[in-house]
């Protein structure tokens, strides 16, 4: 039986589509209750009841409206190109999906172990932006095409920054591997071995370019509704627009799992004497999801020019001096050796 | 099999299984939802009015700038990986060479800022 799944090429597949079932079907359900987890906390903070007819509290509200969307008329504008039209939505779940192959849930419970996943992740994610671009361009409508630049604009110059964090972060582990760089968090003082405390400043870069690489209020600046109407996401209805809603909120998903991972150690236990385990990692990424909901009920709207002044002028040359100063601290050991940690993950 | 080729299958399959998901999703609001298209309802949206000229138009070059921008960043960032990862068995030259390019870069950046390619008014 364990010679068939892991020698014969049908039990090979057979595994992986398994595998790939295991960690897919469980994230989309997460991600229905996430999505009701977010319009409940932002009503809260208003204080507003929120979605609470369907269902007991409400909890089944995502799964009414997905099945709302299913029975929603296509409509595919006059001057559209077609092709391309329905090629924009699928690119922007796909790519971000994808990313979660490399995505560690506990020590060794991971799709795929490549030695370069960080980097593929960052490959992935960057792929994101020709989704935005595919639709506003496909549509050939005035707002959708706005609002798609911009998006995209955005989109890129805050990859530069995140690049640069990932970078202070490699350089402390020595490894582009999430096993190895939780691993390499791993010590005797539990919480404050973990990158968040050395990494401090760069822990709320992150945050704020997570915010920004996934247009999430205070940065939805593609969809501001005063001025583009939904940017990019205009012309669509039903369910292609059902995939550009599931790619963000997945990609959002996906950098609560990437904080959780490189600041916060994954699935490492905060106190030594409690066990490590993936509910350690669940609880974290929640946590990292409640401060994004916190931050898109209680911020206001960033103006264009202040988000790219932002982005390039502030995060750029900051994660770029902190990039030398980790490079220094890790070569000359200062502060015991706290940056170089590849020692202690091996 | 080759064992590194090995680890990387997965992620062939599950592009396979997300293209499926996405293809799924569309066909079944394609098959299920009613469709009558009528001039009206496909036309391009313009707030109620009918579109003045085609929407592929010029726009500012600011965007144009931006990308240019970022792809310098960004191969800056390419340069920057394997070094961060070898960090452990650097000699005291690939350190100093990679603080002399790091230095190169912002002094480039030092001056695009101050031309002004940045501002956004």
């Amino acid at each position: 039986m364990a010679d068939f799944f892991m020698n014969h090429p049908l039990g090979i597949a057979l595994l992986i589509i398994g595998q790939i079932f295991l960690l897919v079907i469980p994230l989309l359900v997460a991600l229905a209750f996430l999505m009701y987890a977010d319009r409940k906390i932002w009503a809260a903070v208003q204080m507003r009841r929120g979605p609470n007819v369907v269902g007991v509290f409400g909890l089944l509200q995502s799964f009414a409206d997905f099945g709302k969307y299913i029975v929603k008329e296509v409509v595919v504008p006059a001057g559209a190109d077609k092709s391309v039209f329905f090629m924009a939505p699928m690119v922007s779940l796909v790519m971000a999906l994808i990313a979660w192959a490399v995505i560690p849930f506990n020590d060794g419970w991971v799709l795929s172990n490549i030695n370069v996943a960080i980097l593929y992740v960052f490959a992935v994610s960057s792929l994101e932006v020709y989704g935005v671009i595919m639709g506003g361009w496909a549509s050939n409508s005035k707002y959708p095409f706005l609002g798609s630049l911009r998006s995209a604009a955005q989109m890129i110059s805050y990859e530069v920054s995140i690049g640069l964090i990932i970078i202070g972060v490699i350089i402390s582990s020595g490894s582009m591997n999430f096993g190895d760089i939780v691993r390499s968090q791993d010590g005797d003082w539990g919480v404050f071995n973990w990158y968040w405390l050395p990494h401090f400043p760069m822990l709320f870069l992150f945050l704020i370019s997570a915010l920004a690489e996934t247009n999430r209020p205070p940065f939805d600046l593609p969809e501001a509704e005063s001025e583009l109407v939904a940017g990019y996401q205009v012309e669509y209805s039903s369910t292609p627009f059902l995939l550009f809603m599931i790619g963000e909120l997945v990609a959002v998903v996906l950098m609560c799992a990437l904080i959780s991972l490189m600041f916060f150690g994954g699935w490492l236990s905060p106190v030594p004497f409690l066990p490590d385990g993936i509910v350690w990692m669940i609880l974290k990424m929640g946590f990292v999801f409640f401060i994004f909901s916190m931050v898109k009920a209680i911020t206001p709207r960033y103006r264009y020019d202040q988000l790219m002044r932002l982005g390039w002028k502030v995060f750029l040359p900051f994660s770029l001096v902190w990039v030398v100063f980790v490079a220094f601290a890790a070569k000359f050991e200062w502060f015991w050796g706290v940056y170089a940690r590849w020692t202690v993950g091996g | 099999m080759d064992e590194m080729l090995r680890e990387y299958l997965p992620i062939l399959v599950f592009l396979a299984v997300a293209i499926a998901l996405g293809l799924i999703l569309i066909l079944a609001a394609l098959v299920i939802a009613v469709r009558r298209p009528d001039p009206e309802k496909v036309s391009a949206y313009e707030c109620g009015f009918n579109a003045f000229d085609d929407a592929r138009m010029k726009f500012d070059v600011r965007f144009y700038l931006v990308s240019i921008l970022f792809i310098i960043f960004d191969l800056e960032i390419a340069f920057l990986f394997p070094w961060a990862v070898a960090f452990k068995d650097i000699s005291m030259t690939g350190f100093w060479s990679m603080m002399v390019f790091l230095g190169v870069l912002t002094a480039g950046f030092a001056y695009e800022w101050k031309k002004g390619a940045l501002e956004w008014q």
